[in-house]
């Protein structure tokens, strides 16, 4: 492709990076950053070690410990002895392979996707991968950014690329002036419960539109975090101000003379005009309402003042059963309205909603008002540094005498892995990114909605109109 | 990597769409440092009851179908996670194919990286092969990668699609690691290239 031939964000990054074209359109690509954790990283330096292989580039790569980590005081390690086996391996695993690492213990630790930005080692223009589906957040960077399997994590170690054929362009347009009460996490669910949970497959999307424009860097990091469960494995958003302003003195991040020339690269990395998008989604922002979702995947969701559907009204049996499925493990009636839809648990955190920012609208709701009886609140800062800053501006104090408990960083009640989970039965509003069957424990019932939305199911003790409250 | 030429086996009909990662595998069986014995696990929360107790409702409980090596399935098979530990616990049960009209993209290929052929094939396709497979030990399916075709018992046969690279890794169990490293001097003039196009580009040292 020639260069004035005009591309889309992604062309350009993918052109950029491509060590060696293949037959069949298969490209070896660069890898930029190689994000590891401990779930889907121990196989992979198995592999290594049994081949006699080193990490190729360990400058490019940074791991951290997330998944199984305990969210409360963990000084004296971690209880659990499969979860321990697990940080333990991925310790020895950085110790042998030189491997930059975050513990438990250090303020840097987080959850992988929120450490990455937050760090300046998520930058525009990069290729990023991640043995975790959820990596395409940092698309959001202006990067391509994609989740992979544990065999291309070893592969990535070994050679510092990936295998890959290029992906359709997706455009994702979110027009018009959100309306007051909606959020980025109200933005990407309307977006999915328009494509569908499939829609994505085969493409990366670029979010754009004046919506996505106005976000800050966390509504973008919420909307591209979800990307995947649109079926897309990258979603991205152009690098523009609010992406250098948001870069400019994080740690790893370009410094000085270096910064300016970097800044002068990811000017050149938007879409051209007239790039071709494989398929294009122009979606009203100002009909978007907060959102829920009612079923078992996230394009089960509806606005906030509608009701649980009837499988009845599905468009084929198959539909119908699906649905019928969804509402059974869901323990939900038709035409119940959403907003009668009492909750047991409230988990304010994850990678999708985690961030300083999210802290803050779940406080706002928070303050002066109190967790409602019989439900059980968590706020779960997406990292160490968040949670610090989180405390130096009051509102962990906020939460704590609203009655939600304050917690160490790591995924938490996201999925499964550490303590907190949910028991059979539970209901759960959640700010995290899947409402699979068992997702948060085994089980448990999970509705995903926005952190202010949370927050406000958590003071009355059902779901709720964020509106109501404000 | 075990080679994927021809299999002919028993097909488990599974007809639900959207099974996601976490209803293959869910996450308490994650922490492992292994790839192999997840095969107990898959399906976990289908296919026991609370007690631990096989449900005997569910396919894979059921004679003939705790022998299948092919799984049928409805649309977008495998979405949400990428945890290879999804096509490690079939692989450890048995399967070897997995047909439907469509997966999700990280879970497809990761299936090739584990010996396990996903086949996409139209739904009207699949439903007629779920039709088959509901049949049990009388009605085997065969999915034939050098040839691209699945074969119905009663001898039709469907044409299926699958990237000419992809096929040649799986027919001939190569280790990709491998035949990357061939590419070691093109990575390394990457390399070179990037750091002067680049000098900005910084590395993580702690
Ligand atoms: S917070 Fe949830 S979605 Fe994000 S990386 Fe952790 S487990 Fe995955």
């Amino acid at each position: 492709m020639s260069a004035s031939h005009p591309r889309t964000l992604f062309d350009k990054i993918w052109a950029d990076h491509v060590v060696e074209q293949l037959e069949d359109g298969t490209a070896l690509l660069y890898i930029d950053r190689h994000l590891v954790h401990e779930v889907t990283s121990p196989q992979a330096f198995e592999g290594l070690r049994a081949a006699g292989r080193r990490v190729h580039a360990p400058g490019n790569t940074i791991a951290t410990v997330d998944h199984n980590v305990p969210t409360s005081d963990r000084r004296h390690g971690i209880a659990e002895p499969e979860s321990r086996l697990q940080v333990e391996t991925l310790q020895e695993n950085v110790r042998e392979f030189g491997v930059p690492f975050f513990d438990m213990l250090d303020e840097r630790q987080g959850i992988v996707h929120i450490v990455g930005p937050e760090q300046g080692i998520s930058l525009p223009g990069m290729t990023i991968v991640c043995g975790d589906s959820h990596t395409s957040t940092h698309g959001a960077m202006g990067a391509w950014a994609v989740g992979i399997g544990t065999s291309e994590v070893e592969h990535v170690l070994a050679t510092q690329t990936l295998l890959q054929k290029p992906a359709k362009n997706m455009l994702v347009e979110v027009n018009g002036v959100l309306p007051p009460g909606c959020t980025a996490k109200d933005v990407v669910l309307a977006i999915i419960g328009r494509i569908g949970t499939a829609g994505g497959t085969g493409h990366v999307i670029e979010f754009a539109g004046p919506v996505i424009r106005n976000l800050d860097m966390a509504g973008r990091l919420t909307v591209c975090n979800m990307s995947i469960e649109g079926g897309a494995r990258a979603g991205l958003i152009a690098p523009d101000e609010t992406t250098f302003a948001y870069i400019e003195g994080r740690p790893f991040a370009p410094k000085g003379e270096d910064f300016d020339r970097a800044v002068a690269y990811w000017k050149t990395l938007p879409s051209d005009p007239g790039a071709h998008y494989d398929t294009i989604v122009r979606i009203d922002g100002s009909e978007i309402a907060p959102m829920v979702t009612w079923g078992t995947n996230p394009e089960a969701v509806l606005p906030i003042t509608g009701v649980v559907p009837n499988p009845d009204e599905a468009p084929g049996e198959a539909e119908r059963a699906q649905m019928q499925r969804a509402l059974d493990y869901m323990g939900l009636t038709a035409g119940t309205k959403l907003t009668d839809i009492p909750v047991d648990v409230v988990f304010i955190g994850s990678c999708t909603n985690a961030r300083i920012e999210d802290m803050r609208a779940a406080a706002a709701v928070a303050r002066g008002r109190h967790v409602a009886p019989n439900v059980r609140a968590l706020v779960v800062p997406g990292s160490g540094l968040v949670k610090t800053q989180a405390e130096q501006e009051g509102l962990a104090e906020v939460f704590i005498e609203a009655g939600f408990e304050w917690r160490e960083p790591g995924c938490s009640m996201c999925l499964a892995m550490n303590p907190d989970k949910l028991l059979p039965g539970q209901r759960c509003a959640s700010t995290s990114n899947r409402n699979f069957e068992g997702r948060q424990g085994k089980g448990g019932r999970t509705h995903l909605l926005s952190p202010a939305m949370a927050a406000a199911a958590a003071v009355t003790g059902r779901l709720t109109d964020i509106r109501e409250l404000v | 990597m075990q080679a994927f030429t021809i299999l002919t086996a028993i097909a488990a009909p599974l007809p639900i769409a959207n099974v996601d990662t976490d209803q293959i595998i869910p996450a308490r069986f994650l922490k492992t440092i292994k790839r192999s014995g997840l095969g107990k696990s898959l399906f976990a929360g289908m296919r026991y009851d609370d007690e631990g107790a096989e449900r005997p409702e569910f396919v894979l409980n059921q004679e003939p179908y705790r022998g299948a090596d092919i799984l049928i399935a409805h649309e977008n098979f495998g979405c949400g996670s990428s945890r290879e530990h999804a096509p490690w616990a079939l692989l450890d049960f048995g399967i070897r194919s997995v047909i439907a009209p469509s997966f999700a993209d990280i879970f497809y290929g990761n299936c090739f990286k584990n010996g396990i052929l996903p086949v996409v094939l139209p739904r009207s396709v699949c439903d007629q092969l779920m039709e088959d497979a509901k049949l049990g030990a009388n009605a085997r399916i065969t999915v034939d990668l050098e040839r691209q075709v699945v074969v119905r018992p009663s001898g039709e046969e469907f044409p299926f699609s699958v990237d000419p690279f992809r096929r040649h890794t799986l027919l001939n169990g190569l280790d990709e690691i491998g035949q990357t490293m061939q590419h070691t001097a093109e990575i390394a003039t990457y390399e070179t290239v990037r750091h002067t196009a680049k000098p900005w580009m910084p590395s993580i040292s702690l």
